[in-house]
């Protein structure tokens, strides 16, 4: 038969439904009459022959089904009434139901949120077209990818593996276009750059590799698409408008497509420049400098039918005529293709680790999530056992019954899908405007596309089949009849199985997740009110770039002393100070060899060590908060024409002296071989990260060593939003057109806060599933173990068992399990932990807090799982029971 | 009932179509006819006979009307239809071959040397 047929079939019984079903029912009825009739016709009374009719007939329900399903009608027909049978099932057990698509969409929810992230940073992190032939280039030798300009240029001339050979950097600049300046992350490219990755303009045009003739020949900007939205309110009549960068005009050109925000991930900028005008924004032209690599990446399509094994070769191979024909600036360096979204395998190699793992685990997760209602599945068609013996003394099919069961397991976990998606959907729309890191153009690009959407059905629909086969055997072995007469009869198991061992694998997760998110919140805690050697509370940060006003050289420092006057005078600011990168605000602050005074060599080899520079103004310690232990500090007269003196660290001393007693008044020596003295100790602090050690860091006056970059340090117990506005508007009046950013300090230290942050958060989160999934788990097998054996705890109180006995009788298995898991876990856990201090600030199982709370929290789990079924065991009434059955 | 053969499966449809190709049938004459022409000799599940029957309607191989019978009372009749009697002379044929492959393979006797 044709399929056309078929589905006119189809579509015809289904509209005809109700007349096809009288039609059946009125052919068998007729049947029955006649065989009534010729019954009748041999002797036997009407009525009995009516009765001897319908008893030879057999069970007509059986035959109607068989009747529409020959019709071919059948299969949405049975549907719609497995669906109203589930529906109603379902409705009659609410808190089954709601435990089972809780579970299941908080699984899955994770595992689609999950994806979400993988599919966005691993599997597809560029919309670009042929991204898979998207390399970037980077040299094995110091895991880096940057490049001077004219390396970039020979780069790119001479190797023949490419089509062709972008690179970037990344700037900040202050945009000025009438209103008020502010400030702003870009890229600045090479003129080749869209047209390499083949990106095509959503508005104007794009800049080319003609634009570029020579040093700041191509004043133009591309806008990104949000920035144009947001600057700019999708204005189309920007496109040839002049706007200042940095008090240079540049001309906005064109706008980029929504989905391109450059190449690396988490990065958006505000917009492009074509990097031969970095001069104008960076104060400096490095164009010829081949010793400045300041270009942050180079990247580029291979040629068809070379392999990136052998474009890298190729690099090489221009790398090394490099090196004969530069020596004093290049090294013998190889080079390596990788993808350019995570900064190859810098960051894309952990990420990946990461990711895969925790999809491992949220896989883990559903699975567990799939198994436990599966036993909860089982346990329930165990207590339905009467009613599907009974379906099937009437004549229903095993696979009818089976049916019936896939449809309520499948509207089970097609709930929890729909339910997790929908969750997952709103988070990731949360994260995507999430930003933890203001002052940095931080972007997650997870967006819940066709992928995300497909691996959730697909999780939906297997974890649906997945549980709902648990029962299958059951129900094929289903003897109606032995069941109808003997009751749902309980074999006591003493056998380990798979379930069992799932249950206790699942526990032992639980408690070690357990055990790991109360270390990481009590390292949290601890990192809140660290001792950092300085104090972040009611610290202000203003942070901005001398060059974005257009300030140069000597005017840098003189700038500066009037913005810290101007400070003084805000109302309520007790102290200020300035410091070029507040510490615990980046995990990058710049450092440099330091020697010591006696050595003569200053080779790189004979470094005593590498000491970070912080450069400040005088006041910045008492700012800051930081205790001086012996010396003094910098001061006002420790300027230019002044010897070079210094502020360290005791870390510094130790390293340097020998002890950090007797270090002031000492001297050491810089790279340039410059003597600086040591005129004040100060104590150790963290600077880059929470979970480092002890660092060598020197403070130098930044009357002595200028810096741009800026952030001024207010001390001040005022409420922070007022202080903000004062403090704008203190700004404006010294300088108008200096763009800043405004943050307290506490809030700028997220940064360093983030990972101790996220790892609490996703352990937090991943250690409430768990737990509820043990729960769940610890209450399906609890619940089974209790219906099972209603009545052999029946007959045991009826003997005179008491409460103690029966519940040992009835949980006791339930609970050597969780008892069994968590002992596991806890000893897991207090092992994880040596992980976590990588990450955690101070992270420590001897912690009395962290094994009480665990065990307590494990404890509590288990009550709470098996306090339904024990109540049930309890009301075990012998005689209800007995006679019951 | 002990020397009537159970039907062996797929010859219900043929034996249907042989019945109604002798003339239009209602449900229960379609029993009769074939209780009759295999003089009594196969049991058919009267209620699994309507499954067949629709099926064949679907296939277009029998067509369905409903009419008065005999006794008077309304019931559903079934003609063959030109479909319908090319399959029956195919499926004979094909019931015949059967038949004679496997009456001669029980046949054999054993190959003297």
């Amino acid at each position: 038969m044709s399929l056309l047929t078929t589905f006119q079939s189809l579509a015809a019984r289904w509209l005809n439904r109700s007349r096809t079903s009288d039609d059946i029912e009125e052919e068998l009825r007729s049947h029955i009459q006649h065989r009534a009739d010729d019954l009748e016709r041999s002797g036997l009374n009407p009525a009995e022959a009516e009765r001897r009719a319908r008893i030879e007939f057999g069970g007509s329900q059986r035959f109607r089904e068989e009747c529409h399903e020959a019709l071919g009608g059948n299969f949405l027909e049975t549907l719609a009434k497995d669906v109203r049978f589930s529906l109603r099932v379902l409705r009659k057990t609410p808190g089954f139901t709601l435990v089972a698509v809780v579970t299941l969409a908080l699984s899955i929810g994770a595992n689609a949120v999950v994806f979400a992230a993988l599919n966005a940073f691993i599997l597809h992190p560029l919309d670009l077209p042929r991204a898979e032939s998207l390399y970037s280039v980077h040299r094995v030798t110091d895991n880096s990818a940057n490049q001077s300009y004219p390396d970039y240029l020979d780069l790119r001339d001479r190797n023949r593996s490419f089509e062709d050979l972008a690179g970037y950097n990344i700037l900040q600049a202050g945009v000025d276009t009438g209103e008020t300046p502010t400030r702003s992350w870009l890229l600045a490219v090479s003129g080749n750059y869209f047209d390499v990755l083949g990106v095509t303009p959503h508005l104007g045009r794009f800049f080319h590799g003609s634009d570029e003739r020579g040093a700041n020949s191509a004043p133009y900007i591309v806008l990104t698409h949000a920035y144009w939205h947001s600057r700019f309110q999708e204005d189309p009549g920007v496109i040839g408008r002049t706007v200042q960068l940095n008090k240079h005009p540049f001309t906005i050109l064109g706008v980029a497509p929504p989905a391109f925000r450059g190449t690396l991930l988490f990065f958006s900028p505000d917009f492009f420049i074509p990097m031969v005008n970095q001069e104008q924004l960076e104060g400096v032209n490095v164009l010829e400098a081949r010793g400045t690599r300041w270009i942050f990446m180079t990247m580029g399509h291979l040629k068809a039918g070379v392999t990136p094994e052998q474009a890298a070769a190729d690099f090489t191979s221009v790398g090394s005529y490099l090196e004969t024909t530069y020596p004093k600036e290049h090294g013998h360096w190889t080079y390596v293709l990788e993808r350019p979204s995570l900064y190859g395998e810098y960051l894309g190699g952990p990420m990946r680790a990461f990711l895969t793992a925790l999809m491992l685990l949220a896989g883990l997760i559903l699975l567990a999530a799939c198994a436990n209602l599966g036993s909860l599945f089982a346990a329930r068609a165990a207590d339905r056992s009467r009613e599907i013996a009974l379906r099937l003394a009437l004549g229903a099919t095993r696979l009818r019954v089976l049916r019936q069961l896939f449809t309520e397991a499948l509207l089970i976990s097609l709930m929890g899908g729909a339910l997790g998606l929908w969750g997952s959907v709103l988070l990731l729309d949360w994260l995507r405007a999430w930003n933890p890191f203001p002052q940095f153009p931080f972007y997650l690009p997870v967006v819940p596309d066709a992928y995300v959407f497909g691996v959730a059905l697909l999780l939906t629909l297997a974890s649906g089949f997945l549980f709902g086969a648990v029962p299958v055997r059951q129900v094929l072995h289903t003897h109606p009849y032995e069941i109808i007469k003997a009751g749902s009869t309980g074999r006591a198991g003493r056998r380990i199985t798979i379930r069992d061992l799932l249950l206790v694998a699942q526990i032992a997760i639980c408690a070690l997740l357990v055990t790991s998110s109360i270390v990481a919140v009590r390292g949290l805690e601890r990192s809140l009110h660290g001792d950092f050697g300085f104090m972040p509370k009611n610290a202000m940060l203003l942070a901005t770039h001398m060059d974005m006003a257009g300030y140069r050289g000597e005017a840098v420092p003189v700038m500066q002393k009037r913005v810290l006057e101007a400070m003084m005078t805000v109302p309520g600011v007790t102290s200020v100070g300035l410091v070029d990168w507040p510490p615990l605000t980046t995990g990058d602050i710049p450092g440099a060899s330091v020697f010591k005074d006696e050595t003569t060599d200053l080779r790189p080899a004979n470094a005593a060590v590498a000491s970070l520079i912080f450069k400040i103004s005088p006041e910045y310690f008492r700012t800051a908060g930081s205790v001086l232990l012996s010396g003094r500090s910098l001061t006002w007269q420790d300027d230019k024409d002044a010897p070079s003196v210094a502020v360290v660290n005791q870390e510094f001393a130790r390293r340097i002296f020998g002890s950090a007693v007797d270090a002031a008044g000492q001297y050491f020596k810089r790279r340039d071989g410059t003597r600086v003295q040591v005129v004040g100790i100060v104590e150790d602090g963290k600077y880059e990260s929470l979970t480092e050690g002890p660092k060598p860091v020197m403070f130098l006056s930044f009357l002595q060593s200028p810096s741009n970059q800026m952030s001024v340090v207010l001390r001040s117990d005022a409420d922070p939003q007022h202080l903000a506005a004062a403090i704008r508007s203190k700004l404006g009046e010294v300088d108008s057109g200096l763009p800043y950013f405004i943050q307290p300090w506490s809030q700028a230290m997220n940064l360093v806060l983030f990972p101790s942050q996220a790892a609490t958060v996703a352990l937090g989160i991943l250690g409430m599933m768990a737990a509820m999934l043990s729960v769940t788990g610890i209450f399906g097998i609890a619940a089974h173990s209790v219906s099972r054996r209603m009545r052999e705890l029946g007959i045991r109180m009826a003997l005179g068992a008491q409460s103690r006995e029966v519940l040992q009788a009835a949980l006791g298995r339930p609970f050597k399990l969780l008892a069994f898991g968590s002992t596991a876990g806890l000893i897991l856990g207090i092992l994880a932990t040596r992980v976590l201090s990588f990450i955690v600030y101070q992270a420590t199982p001897r912690d009395p807090l962290v094994l009480a709370g665990s065990v307590l929290a494990m404890f509590l789990l288990g009550l709470l799982a098996t306090w339904i079924p024990a109540q049930r065991a309890l009301s075990a009434n012998p005689l209800t029971l007995l006679r019951e059955e | 009932m002990s020397h009537q053969a159970q039907l062996l499966p797929g010859t219900l449809d043929l034996l249907i179509l042989k019945a109604v190709s002798l003339g239009p049938l209602h449900g229960y004459g379609v029993l009769l006819r074939i209780g009759q022409i295999s003089q009594q000799a196969l049991l058919i599940e009267q209620g699994a006979l309507y499954p067949a029957l629709f099926r064949l309607v679907r296939q277009g191989l029998l067509k369905a009307s409903w009419g008065t019978s005999d006794n008077n009372r309304r019931a559903k009749f079934y003609e063959l239809t030109v479909p319908g009697r090319k399959r029956l002379r195919e499926e004979t044929r094909e019931w015949d071959r059967l038949a004679a492959a496997i009456a001669s393979a029980l046949a054999a006797e054993p190959e003297k040397a």
